[in-house]
């Protein structure tokens, strides 16, 4: 289970100290999938910064509990599979050299079996072809597919994605997220997704929240019945998805009139 | 290996073309500091025996000392300055400083402190190479997508591991292109160290056959050198072109 606790960040300069986010909170099951929807500025990718611990807290805590056993979330003690906006990629390193780094650096042990694992999610993600080219030699899709076979292959507790399919057209883009959901479901990682993207939202997670615009405020919190399914044929999914833009488009009128 | 014919072929044409210039200085003046460069190549064979190699592994030696001096001390410095503010704000002036003062000049100086051997003479290499590294390695370390480590330290990697994987990879292109723009700046110091202190040296090859008017060696020793100066170009051309295989595909 994760918990975050009444989190505060803030971005300082010298002449200003601005708040992002102020007094969040949030928990999320062991093996929940959690899609973020906001705008573009509302602090979506500064709370996966501060999961993935490259950004610190001002005030609160994000803790981890595994077996009743619960501490703070920190990248040396927890797995924590991160795919950020641009996939995150190390150009200098080919796409196996990649996806293994995390392991390296963790000195995990690779055994038989570990060794099994990791070419299944390869095969599962269609990358074993091009393990051995450099990402440079990739299309977007498949630099996208090889970040998510990086970041199953770490075997993470937490699974954090930041836009994970913005940047790709609308055929690749369904393609790489009915892969990842398949790998998805065979691991289950406690995952944090943020997104802008409303059906991206319905497709991915099981449980869907709206962020306000400002200091990372939770808006609206829905159980997705739509986890899973490509365009359902079912009459109140639109509705759900009319539900979803209201929220999200409501602030902006707020702020018109402001 | 398309590449490499291009290559070959231009270090072939630009060869040729400097013999032809040569051969008209020499047929429109009448002086003995022109010589004719056939009469030069034909008493090559002559020179290579004597002792050249020597010479040549002298000059590379004090060339080596003093690039491997200058990454060691160069590329940790480099790298502190630029995630480091504090040592930032302490060493970027002193660099700033110090990067145009011509450091040849301090040679009275290191001769006094190290000695007339080859201590003051990797002294100088040294001096004249270290700081085009630290200010290319802090420049490129700066340049550096932020984005890129963030992965890498989600999965808990420590400095070390961060520096290993992401940094020193980043930074190795554009200091490879530094250290070879540093490298023939140090041949052509190799004349002001080796004149002093030595009987072996190319440059002390050359001010020697210059200064026994002996111009045949003395132009053989500056073929020599050029080609030395050529050789570690080339080397380094290629030590990128192996090191950084991720780069060359995009171009």
């Amino acid at each position: 289970m994760l918990i975050i606790e009444n989190i505060s960040i803030h971005y300082k300069s010298k002449k200003e100290d601005m708040p992002v986010i102020e007094n969040l909170s949030l928990q999320l099951q062991g093996g929940e999938a959690m899609v973020i929807l906001g705008h573009s500025g509302c602090g979506k990718s500064t709370l996966i910064n501060a999961l993935a611990g490259t950004l610190t807290l001002d005030k609160g805590r994000i803790d981890y509990v595994r077996d009743n056993d619960r501490q703070k979330l920190n990248p040396m003690q927890h797995k924590i599979g991160l795919i950020p906006q641009n996939c995150g990629l190390l150009p200098w390193k080919t796409v196996k050299e990649n996806c293994l780094l995390p392991l390296k650096i963790r000195r995990d042990r690779m055994d038989g079996k570990r060794k099994e694992d990791i070419r299944k999610i390869y095969e599962a993600l269609d990358i074993t072809d091009f393990l051995d080219k450099y990402p440079n030699e990739l299309s977007g899709g498949q630099v996208q597919r090889a970040a998510i076979a990086r970041a199953f292959i770490l075997n993470p507790d937490v699974l954090l994605m930041d836009e994970p399919f913005s940047a790709l057209d609308a055929i690749t883009r369904e393609e790489a997220s009915g892969l990842f959901l398949k790998v998805w479901n065979q691991i289950k990682p406690t995952t944090i997704l943020v997104t802008h993207s409303i059906d991206e939202a319905l497709y991915l997670g099981n449980n869907i929240l709206v962020m306000g615009e400002h200091m990372g405020a939770v808006k609206y919190q829905m159980q997705n019945p739509y986890f899973g399914q490509q365009y359902p044929e079912d009459v109140t999914y639109l509705v759900t998805k009319k539900l979803l833009r209201e929220q999200l488009k409501q602030e902006e009128r707020v702020e018109a009139n402001a | 290996m398309l590449k490499l014919y291009r290559r070959c072929t231009m270090f072939l044409l630009g060869f040729l073309s400097i013999n032809l210039i040569w051969y008209l200085a020499f047929l429109m003046t009448d002086m003995a500091v022109i010589p004719n460069p056939i009469r030069v190549y034909q008493s090559f064979a002559s020179v290579l025996s004597d002792h050249i190699a020597v010479h040549i592994w002298y000059s590379l030696r004090r060339i080596g000392l003093g690039l491997a001096f200058s990454l060691i001390i160069g590329i940790p410095i480099g790298i502190l300055m630029a995630y480091s503010k504090k040592a930032n704000t302490i060493l970027y002036p002193l660099i700033y400083f110090s990067y145009p003062i011509p450091k040849t000049a301090l040679l009275p100086v290191a001769m006094l402190i190290w000695g007339m051997r080859d201590g003051s003479k990797v002294v100088i290499m040294f001096l004249v190479i270290v700081f085009q590294v630290i200010i290319s390695v802090r420049d490129s370390v700066i340049n550096i997508d932020p984005r890129l480590y963030q992965v890498i330290q989600s999965t808990g990697a420590n400095k070390g591991q961060i520096i290993r994987h992401v940094t020193l990879p980043a930074i190795l292109p554009q200091l490879l292109t530094s250290v070879r723009v540093s490298l023939g700046a140090a041949v052509s110091i190799l004349f002001f160290v080796e004149g002093y202190g030595t009987k072996y040296g190319m440059g002390y090859y050359i001010l020697d056959a210059w200064s026994r008017i002996n111009y045949i060696e003395m132009y053989i020793g500056i073929i020599v050198i050029s080609v030395i100066g050529f050789f570690l170009f080339v080397s380094i051309d290629y030590i990128s072109y192996k090191l950084c295989k991720w780069k060359n595909i995009i171009s």
